[in-house]
């Protein structure tokens, strides 16, 4: 029987009931519920424009992308809940705000090209975050992971579709959608966190296998990926100082405001308050189709008993 | 399975999927629901958005038994010595393809 220090030095997944060290059950949860949360958050400023979308295709794939983030939602706390936690506590820790979300849902979905930005850009920077998390040590984690990553793909594309409609459009919604990527690019790349030498979690996460690649490596990724795709979207990003280094073949981009990025954290974004307010209503609403359910499969357990 | 709490929308079941005829169901995850009908119905939307199976079972979590991971060893090790099980323990003329 492996122990968890050769299970990692192999490179061999962890599982549920294998012997770990507390701090790595920990690490865990704080970061499976985290990305729950951010799923189910993640919800809110896309629902805002469901009754608005432009036509029924388009709200039918908002609808489903909204769908897919519950759905995404739940995978996580199902591999959250194999480490010993129950969905209450982490339901409760969200209300509380003990635990958090990623800060990018705090930022408001001002108009239509907002939905097309946020595929694009905030999946587009979530699928570089997730596709290393595919191999984390957690083997929950990894496998709900390879789901999530496999159904984002099509919220980028419809996203960047979504954007490049607009963008060759009429002059009104080409503005729109260069307003949505000069409010979504600097908050994207605030995604991938603080710089690697003021991150708190990294170099145990990285020991650990939870964490494949630093902040600043997946950052550098996304804009790479991301530069050309807004010249094809014929949109510009947002950064003065963007410019391609011929000798390391990489785009560099300009210095990023970290203090915003801290702001929004402490929960003085835009939303904050917003979305934590509309979350906890939308569970306390629910309360009597839980207590709903309970009561009929109470009654369901007693008629089979009376039965038998 | 009457002791779920109401704020969590029920128990925990373990879904399992098949993904096509001719293939086994497969563990796909977990889901909360007060009752069978309900975990299917979740499962369902949870776990095959996208046509990934043909058929679904859900079973109680808490009734599922497990080995444990501390007895591996000694619980699988009866298996370790008898080489004689595999084909390749065999020598026989290549030619023969046997």
């Amino acid at each position: 029987m492996s122990t968890f220090e050769e299970l990692i030095a192999a490179n061999e997944r962890v599982e549920p009931r294998d012997d770990m060290p507390d701090a790595y059950r920990a690490t865990l949860v704080r970061q499976i519920a985290q990305h729950a949360h951010s799923e189910i958050i993640g919800m809110q400023p896309e629902g805002n424009w469901l009754t608005r979308a432009p036509s029924l295709r388009r709200k039918a794939i908002l609808l489903a992308k909204v769908q897919d983030e519950a759905g995404h939602g739940l995978y996580l706390y199902a591999a959250a809940e194999t480490l010993g936690v129950s969905r209450e506590e982490l339901l409760d820790a969200l209300h509380a705000g003990r635990q958090k979300y990623s800060s990018i849902f705090n930022y408001p979905t001002l108009s239509w090209a907002d939905i097309g930005a946020i595929g694009w850009l905030v999946d587009g920077a979530a699928i570089v975050n997730q596709v290393p998390l595919c191999r984390c040590s957690y083997g929950p984690y990894a496998r709900a992971m390879v789901r999530v990553c496999k159904e984002e793909s099509f919220h980028q594309r419809q996203g960047f579709e979504l954007l490049h409609t607009l963008s060759h459009g009429t002059e009104a919604q080409h503005a729109m959608a260069q307003d949505a990527v000069d409010r979504w690019w600097w908050p994207s790349l605030m995604m991938f966190g603080p710089p690697d030498d003021a991150s708190t979690h990294s170099a145990q996460s990285m020991e650990w296998g939870i964490k494949r690649f630093s902040n600043d490596t997946l950052r550098q990724r996304f804009v790479d990926m991301t530069v050309p795709q807004a010249e094809a979207l014929g949109l510009t990003l947002p950064d003065p100082d963007l410019r391609w280094d011929e000798e390391a073949e990489t785009w560099r981009h300009g210095e990023i405001d970290f203090t915003e990025l801290f702001e929004v954290v402490k929960g003085n974004g835009p939303c904050n308050a917003q979305r934590l307010g509309h979350r906890v209503q939308a569970h306390e609403d629910g309360a009597w189709v839980r207590e709903a359910a309970a009561a009929y499969a109470r009654k369901q357990a007693e008629k089979g008993r009376a039965v038998a | 399975m009457v002791s779920a709490s109401s704020t969590t929308g029920g128990e925990l079941w373990e879904v399992f999927v098949r993904p096509r005829r001719g293939l086994a169901h497969v563990h796909v995850g977990s889901i909360h629901a007060s009752d069978a009908a309900m975990a299917l119905r979740n499962a369902r939307d949870v776990y095959t958005r996208r046509q990934e199976g043909v058929s679904l079972w859900v079973v109680p979590a808490a009734e599922v038994r497990a080995s444990s991971p501390d007895e591996q060893d000694s619980f699988f090790d009866p298996a370790a010595d008898k080489a004689y099980r595999h084909p390749t323990f065999y020598e026989v003329p290549d030619a023969l393809h046997l």
